[in-house]
């Protein structure tokens, strides 16, 4: 800018009745519109919360009553020994479950190689009045735990092994191996 | 700082540590690919495709991170203008906005095999993309005036706005539900990464961040050649149009 910028010969001294330097006025006028914005962004964030999430557990959507033939997404573990698929038929029926209530769910689709008991899943689709969840589409969700496959058998063997502490609540502390 | 500033000091400073950045972002990068792709296992239950991680993961902070030297850069610009603050953001944007865009590709590629989709509007992704326009528009605002300084201004200005962006990316996945699983690596309690998978993945890092320093060095020469070859230019138009000959007639 044109500003004639004379403060940048003086060294930053002690001396507090300085009158502001055009520098000091432009850091300060940063610095609150940067709180200011943060604020506003951590109440539109807080306003929004809800619409925020990409699904819920089984957990939330019992206690919200959801009406059935809403569109929504759940998600939870794939509950061990409950997939079922009727021989010559494609639909698949499997429960899902935050290790506090469980849903049943009924897909017709291609499951995505993830998929298994105990695994994370977000199904997409609706409850019917029976409360069964019709899932349109099934996606798998993996924790953050990478590791070789015989790290993971070891872990397991040991029994130390914690499949899906992740999906626990809301995104619980999920304690890695 | 002042004297970083100074773009003949910044560009004696360069040449120093070019022939550096360039030896180590190739070491690491040759280093970090053999185990990436060879000398790494595979995942328990993703098998193969976990090797996508070690281009996605380092490609994402690089996006964050650039993001953060944009914002810093441009706050320097706008508090002390200093000269080539301005143009160490206009350098920055579209190497972020490149890293941005291999880790959105990447991600889409990891997603389809892994989740069962290329593409969900959960918030991690979703911020992602807002940051991959916030570089678009950085770019686009920082041209989009005749006049060079005001470009800049503006495009610091989106740039600091931005800034509020880069917590939400990273703690989105802790924030929401997300189908985007959880920090692996920057984490309480540690990585939950094995080693033998967070060795490439740090090498990989190492060698992003120093093709953002090559790279940027190199943009930024390039700009104030740039300048110090228009000054030159309008300091001989303005000699000229001292003389009796107008400085229309003549090129330039």
């Amino acid at each position: 800018m044109s500003e004639n910028e004379n403060d940048t010969l003086q060294t930053p001294s002690p001396k507090k009745s300085r009158p502001m330097t055009r520098k000091r006025r432009r850091l300060y006028i940063v610095l609150i519109a940067m709180g200011f914005l943060f604020a506003a962004g951590a109440l539109v964030l807080s306003a929004l919360r809800d619409n925020l999430v990409f699904f819920y557990s089984p957990t939330e959507i019992l206690e919200r009553e959801i009406q059935p033939g809403q569109r929504i997404r759940i998600g939870g573990l794939v509950e061990e020994a409950s997939v079922v698929q009727a021989s010559g038929e494609v639909s698949v029926m499997f429960r899902v479950t935050d290790l506090t209530q469980t849903i049943p769910v009924v897909f017709t689709g291609v499951l995505p190689d993830l998929f298994r008991e105990g695994q994370g899943v977000i199904a997409e689709g609706s409850l019917n009045e029976d409360g069964v969840f019709q899932a349109t589409n099934v996606l798998a969700k993996h924790d953050e735990n990478y590791m070789p496959p015989e790290v993971a058998e070891a872990l397991k063997k040991s029994g130390r092994w914690q499949e899906g502490a992740e999906m626990n609540g809301e995104n619980g502390e999920n304690a890695a191996p | 700082m002042h004297r970083f500033a100074n773009p003949n000091v910044f560009l004696r400073l360069s040449n120093r540590i070019m022939p550096w950045s360039t030896g180590v972002m190739i070491a690491s990068l040759v280093a970090g690919l053999v185990f990436a792709l060879g000398a790494s296992p595979a995942d328990y239950q993703q098998g193969e495709s976990v090797r996508i991680m070690y281009v996605h993961v380092p490609a994402a902070w690089m996006a964050l991170f650039i993001y953060i030297c944009l914002a810093g850069a441009s706050a320097v610009a706008l508090i002390w203008k200093h000269p080539l603050a301005d143009l160490a953001a206009k350098a920055s944007s579209p190497v972020g906005a490149c890293f941005t865009f291999i880790a959105l590709a990447t991600g889409a590629l990891w997603g389809k095999p892994m989740w069962g989709a290329w593409w969900v509007w959960d918030a991690r992704l979703t911020s992602m993309l807002i940051l991959f326009f916030l570089y678009l528009g950085h770019m686009a605002l920082a041209n989009a005036f005749e006049d060079s300084e005001r470009g800049a201004k503006s495009a610091a200005i989106l740039a600091l706005v931005g800034v509020i962006n880069i917590p939400i990316i990273k703690f989105s996945v802790d924030w929401w539900n997300t189908l985007h699983q959880p920090a692996s690596v920057v984490r309480m309690g540690g990585p939950s990464i094995h080693p033998s998978m967070l060795t490439p993945l740090l090498l990989m890092a190492i060698a992003f961040t120093a093709y953002y320093v090559t790279v940027v060095i190199l943009r930024l020469r390039g700009e104030i050649l740039a300048r110090k070859i228009r000054a030159l230019r309008m300091i001989r138009v303005q000699a000229e149009s001292k003389g009796e000959s107008g400085p229309y007639l003549r090129e330039i």
